[in-house]
């Protein structure tokens, strides 16, 4: 069982719906910044979130994995809350979708013109890849 | 008096016209309840939003951002929130006076960005610049929709097109009331009271990469969702507003029913007592 003292709350918050709401003793994600990991009593950091996987750990209990794509994150010593404007589960992703996407993204920025967002491009890439990741 | 036949008509005319009304209100019942349900889910979101932001600049209180200050050009952008479709009482219209009737808003000033057919169509009537229009995005709105109507607004403003960014839509309040509201999105504002609150909750927060940057990323992702709230409101509110419209015009067409059936009965009586008095006078003239 996990001890209280090492229990911290964990928001999931998108525009269409609370994503998802729990317990949890460590929190892993995608960061601008790099990837980065939480434990309670983290110092209060505001942070803006990379399309990447969002790992939950809670002890005793099966890990909670989600794809989070854009937005930001809010930590406070007893709980954290993700504001992400995109965030799926597993099972939720078209696999078949994110390798087209992929494959476009990667043609994309293979022959670039003037016309071609890179920005965008890149950005609809690493979306595919961690859509690709979480699925398998 | 007008005659049996024509009563009898107009009746049913009045009845099929009902049946439509009646079917319309269910339909728009269904569709309320679907839409505030989405207004309710996309709150936390907001509210959580708006905590953040405001605590943000209660801590950066003197920061200097483009997003902050007022943009030197005159020119004005409205977002304009109606339906695609009428007989919803005067939903559409109360968002338009809402533009025209405004003081702040000069007509030679604003460009407007038209999401619905009904409000673009009373704008350009009255002689408004219509800059974008995007009305098939209310009938299912999607973030993805309004994220890419904002970035468009916010691009305008970035350059230095526009100074300022309105927001004209109608505010769900309850099934029955809902309150065609203009606010200001950009620059932003916030109530001061509200800032000073979050400044006294003592969590010294952090920022990454720094506070600027995350303010430059985080502001419009506020917007957006100021933007998506609208949105997902004004549908709610559309099929209130065409709930109650329908409503009593299904008990308008009752009345009128009652009162034409009232008038059908006295006008078969009044026949019925004329072909008497002719019978009777016939019946005395041949005696």
């Amino acid at each position: 069982m996990a001890d209280d003292s090492r229990i911290f709350q964990v928001e999931i918050i998108t525009p269409d719906r609370v994503f998802h709401t729990g317990e949890a003793t460590m929190i892993e994600f995608n960061t601008a910044a790099g990837e980065l990991g939480v434990y309670k009593r983290h110092i209060p950091l505001t942070t803006v979130l990379a399309p990447g996987i969002v790992k939950i750990h809670n002890d005793g209990e099966e890990d909670v994995i989600a794809a989070v794509h854009s937005g930001f994150a809010e930590i406070l010593p007893d709980k954290v809350t993700l504001l992400a404007e995109i965030a799926e589960w597993p099972d939720e992703i078209d696999k078949n979708r994110a390798e087209a996407a992929k494959a476009r993204a990667e043609e994309r920025l293979a022959n670039k013109t003037e016309a071609v967002d890179v920005k965008r491009a890149e950005f609809a890439l690493r979306k595919a890849l961690v859509r690709i990741d979480i699925a398998k | 008096m007008a005659s049996m036949r024509d009563i009898k008509r107009r009746k049913g005319s009045i009845q099929s016209t009902q049946q439509i009304t009646k079917a319309m209100k269910l339909v728009s019942t269904v569709k309320l309840q679907k839409a505030r349900n989405r207004a309710e889910q996309t709150n936390p979101y907001f509210n959580y939003m708006y905590q953040t932001v405001t605590s943000m600049l209660a801590k950066s209180g003197s920061i200097n951002h483009p997003y902050l200050n007022k943009g030197d050009s005159t020119k004005k952008a409205v977002v304009v929130i109606t339906s695609n479709r009428g007989l919803a009482g005067g939903y559409n219209s109360n968002v338009v006076k809402l533009v025209t009737g405004s003081e702040e808003l000069a007509k030679e000033d604003l460009e407007i960005y038209a999401i619905g057919n009904k409000g673009k169509e009373a704008l350009e009537r009255k002689g408004y610049a219509i800059k974008e229009e995007a009305s098939g995005i209310i009938e299912s709105p999607s973030y993805e929709d309004a994220a890419m109507l904002c970035k468009k607004v916010l691009d305008a403003y970035v350059s230095g097109e526009i100074g300022e960014i309105y927001l004209a839509y109608t505010h769900f309040k309850n099934t029955v009331s809902h309150e065609p509201t203009l606010i200001k999105l950009l620059p932003v504002e916030f109530d001061e009271e509200e800032i000073e609150k979050a400044a006294d909750s003592n969590v010294l927060m952090n920022y990454e990469p720094n506070e600027e940057e995350a303010l430059d990323m985080i502001i419009p992702k506020y917007v957006t969702s100021l933007f998506y709230g609208a949105l997902v409101e004004a549908v709610a509110s559309e099929n209130g507003a065409r709930m109650q419209a329908m409503d009593s015009a299904t008990s308008n067409a009752d009345e009128l029913i009652s009162d034409l059936t009232l008038k059908y009965n006295r006008a078969r009586q009044g026949s019925i007592t004329q072909e008497l008095t002719e019978i009777i006078a016939g019946a005395s003239a041949i005696s």
